[in-house]
């Protein structure tokens, strides 16, 4: 079953940039890429942000003021696009699973150490290109839905650099799926079984299957659009007699698992953090794993629930409702499994802590909307409104991106050997959790009464509410200052972290911080128990491991 | 102990439950409802709000409770208690949740049923299976409108034309052209909608209704006016530039009034 732990060892490592630039350069350390991942993703987080930023601001006034309608479309697709495909699937998916999985599956790299830094290299001239389409006949302006016939009838050059663009981030996406499945198949440290590994590994694993079935979808259905732009075919052109439900079907088979690909690693880095940080073994473990298998199952069969609105026939309306619905039963384990964690625990309310607990409610008030929205009567009030909208930001800003946070403030000492400030860390939750509730909680409102989503000018009646949010959407904007302080200063000047500051069980914290290039000096240590804390004193039990 | 403890758990979801109650039917957060199938939604999204707040408030108490409860107090070290699951609190809450959703999907498939959406749908208003262009596609409350002759007599028949960046309402009796919607309170009324250009979709917040407005496919929405007065149509669909200008609205007029309203803007004798 195990193949060689070395999988490195033909590798010129020795000629590899050290210091700094090797962060620049192709580099074949899981480690390495996984910072790279990280550290681009907030780049572009910080991209992503600014456009929110200015559509909150055009959204001060009702009437369309601040930038050109046209702009604003393009804004508000590059955002879209933006935050999805270049800041949130990289970041945890490619980030954090880079870093991670060698470790948890006690192995030196990942199985395919060159498909993996070309999957990552395959994203920032992606970002770029999509980004420098907004000087080249203006960007995109259709959504990230790219809903045919809009996308056919907007300016072709923006579009194609689109579709180009996701294309490649697509392709990226499914490489990196491809490596984590065979990494946590085929390079299992020898002893180690699959239910022994830590959650990360199940929650990527199920986020692989989900990437690897229902990416190529959407790449091919891109592919069409593009024919219908640039060749004149009608696949989806209704002019030409194409058929643009069809479109939506093949997009949101993608798409709809998108918000899974999203939210799984969420869910396994939040299983990480807060058993360490309760000093609890994580509750229920065998039904988590089900639980993320029965969402991937699940979520690959609700795709239409976009599409309540659309014209589709009654019975297929009644199976999506159904079949959505369903998926927060095993969300529902996951939640109250986290819960028990927490339950009778040693908590430390660091900001690792925080954003993990933040992420709980956030998420259950997003699951809540969701589980509503599955329901076609209710969908058909408020699909494509701000209810949506507040849901979604819930789910991928108060979900995943929370997450990222915690997972920043919690991996960071063995990213970089120096502890964050743990203060600093208290501030910028406290600032990012009242911004994110101010700013997305009133949405729900203004959906709910009648404004539509993706509008540079709405009813003078929603003004005071929109701008509440825009105030909220500031101070977001502001919270992310204490952080890049908190990094900065840490990295330079932050105190030394030693191997294992959190006394943690999980393998990555039982070699040095930061780890040597083949992740362990000796032999990678088994790890049977990542989640036994309680049973002995843990630095006993970390004694036995080693 | 164990008593104590499932005495307030009870007492506390008897408050939340009451609480969450409560505020479902005094705190308003929907528009003024205006057509026959806004109260029935009405009645759906109520539910749906009372048990969404228990379970967001209850999920919330827990984890901040957590939280302060089982904090690590300073000079305090060493582990929690050692607890890796427990299969049958696990099995309660895997079947609380699961009876909760079917309840509450069965129940929402009852109110779709209330609002008109499962009445099955017009595929060919012709009778011409084969020709494309003609397939009509249902919203919620759309009925074989051309079938049934008792039922189309009852109903107001128009077309809606959408286009970047206006609805057009095409009235076959009186061959009435309008830029606003004008219909009879009380009166069902079968709205045949097809865009010109890119997909828009007809809301009307206070019907609770909405429908897309697809290119090369023709849809059919059916509703019935209660409440006499002026309501926005928004189209909620992006559709370009000027989509959020892309605004209406309907009329609903006492019938007297619509019928001199339709008697003078009537190209032919009626």
């Amino acid at each position: 079953m195990t193949i060689s732990l070395k999988p490195n060892n033909s590798s010129p490592e020795k000629l590899q940039p050290t210091g700094w630039l090797k962060y620049l350069s192709f580099s074949l350390d899981h480690k390495v890429i996984g910072l790279q991942y990280l550290v681009c993703g907030f780049l572009f987080y910080l991209i992503g942000g600014s456009l929110a930023g200015a559509i909150r601001v055009e959204l001060i006034s009702p009437l369309s003021d601040f930038m050109p309608r046209e702009v604003y479309n393009q804004v508000l697709t590059l955002h879209g696009t933006i935050m999805i495909f270049l800041w949130i699937v990289p970041v945890v998916n490619g980030a954090f699973g880079n870093y991670l999985i060698p470790f948890y599956v006690g192995a030196r790299d990942m199985a395919f150490p060159r498909l993996n830094a070309v999957a990552f290299w395959l994203i920032p001239p992606s970002g770029l290109m999509l980004i420098t389409s907004y000087f080249i006949n203006g960007a995109a302006q259709s959504g990230w839905t790219a809903y045919p016939p809009l996308s056919i009838t907007t300016p072709a050059a923006g579009q194609i650099i689109w579709i180009l663009s996701v294309l490649l981030l697509g392709g990226s996406s499914i490489f990196g799926g491809i490596n984590f499945i065979a990494t946590i198949l085929k390079l299992r440290r020898p002893g180690l079984k699959l239910m022994q590994l830590p959650m990360y590994c199940w929650a990527m694993l199920g986020t692989s299957i989900l990437v690897v079935l229902s990416t190529p979808v959407l790449a091919g259905t891109l592919i069409l659009l593009s024919f219908d732009i640039v060749a004149h075919t009608g696949f989806f052109n209704p002019s030409l007699g194409g058929n643009v439900i069809v479109y939506q079907h093949l997009f949101w088979f993608y798409s709809h698992p998108a918000v899974y690909i999203m939210v799984l690693p969420a869910f396994g880095l939040v299983s990480e953090i807060l058993p360490i940080h309760s000093r609890k073994p994580l509750f229920g473990y065998t039904t988590m794993v089900f639980s993320i298998m029965g969402i991937v199952v699940l979520g690959l069969v609700v795709w239409a629930h976009h599409m309540f609105t659309s014209g589709t026939p009654p019975w297929m309306r009644l199976f999506f409702t159904i079949a959505t619905a369903f998926i927060a039963v095993p969300t529902g384990i996951k939640f109250f499994n986290w819960v028990a964690t927490l339950w009778g625990g040693k908590i430390s309310l660091n900001a690792a802590m925080l954003f993990s607990c933040g992420f709980i409610i956030n998420f259950v008030l997003g699951g809540i909307t969701g589980v509503a929205l599955a329901q076609v009567p209710f969908d058909v009030h408020v699909h494509d409104t701000y209810f949506v909208v507040a849901h979604f930001h819930y789910i991928v800003y108060g979900g995943s991106v929370f997450v990222i946070f915690s997972s920043i403030y919690h991996w960071f000492p063995k990213f970089t050997g120096k502890m964050l400030n743990e203060n600093l860390g208290r501030f910028h939750f406290i600032i990012t959790f009242i911004g994110f509730n101010l700013c997305f909680a009133p949405q729900h409102w203004l959906g709910l009464n009648g404004m539509p989503r993706r509008v540079a000018e709405y009813d003078p009646q929603f003004q005071l509410i929109n701008q509440i949010s825009s105030v909220g959407a500031l101070l977001m904007a502001l919270s992310t200052l204490p952080f890049l302080w908190n990094i900065l200063q840490s990295t330079l000047y932050g105190e030394e972290a030693g191997d294992n500051p959190w006394n943690a069980l999980t393998p990555e914290w039982l070699t040095s911080s930061p780890p040597p290039v083949e992740n362990w000096d000796g032999e990678a240590p088994l790890v049977l128990e990542p989640y036994g804390y309680g049973k002995k004193d843990s630095n006993e039990t970390q004694e036995a491991i080693r | 102990m164990p008593k104590l403890s499932a005495i307030l758990t009870l007492t506390t979801s008897l408050i939340l439950g009451i609480a969450g109650v409560w505020v479902a039917y005094n705190v308003d957060m929907l528009p003024v409802s205006a057509s026959m199938n806004a109260p029935v939604y009405d009645e759906l999204y109520r539910v749906l709000f009372i048990i969404g707040l228990i379970l967001f408030i209850g999920m919330t108490a827990l984890v901040i409770y957590s939280l302060i409860q089982f904090r690590r107090r300073p000079g305090e070290s060493g582990d929690g208690i050692d607890l890796e699951g427990n299969i049958s609190l696990e099995i309660f809450w895997t079947a609380v949740p699961a009876i909760v959703v079917l309840f509450v999907g069965l129940y929402s498939y009852d109110i779709y049923d209330r609002m008109g959406g499962m009445q099955p749908l017009m595929h060919d208003h012709s009778g011409q299976m084969d020709n494309q262009a003609e397939r009509v596609w249902g919203g919620i409350g759309s009925g074989p409108i051309e079938s049934s002759s008792e039922k189309n007599s009852l109903s107001l028949p128009i077309e809606l034309t959408a286009m970047q960046f206006a609805f057009i309402f095409h009235y076959p009796k009186g061959d009435i052209i309008s830029g606003e919607l004008h219909v009879p309170v009380g009166r069902e009324v079968s709205l045949k909608m097809e865009s010109k250009d890119v997909i828009h979709a007809f809301w009307v917040p206070q019907f609770r209704l909405k429908q897309d407005v697809i290119p090369g496919q023709p849809t059919i929405l059916n509703f019935t006016p209660t409440k006499a007065g002026n309501f926005p149509i928004v189209c909620a669909e992006l559709c370009g530039p000027y989509h959020g200008g892309m605004r209406s609205n309907v009329i609903v007029d006492e019938q007297e009034d619509f019928d001199t309203w339709l008697k003078e803007n009537s190209k032919e004798s009626i």
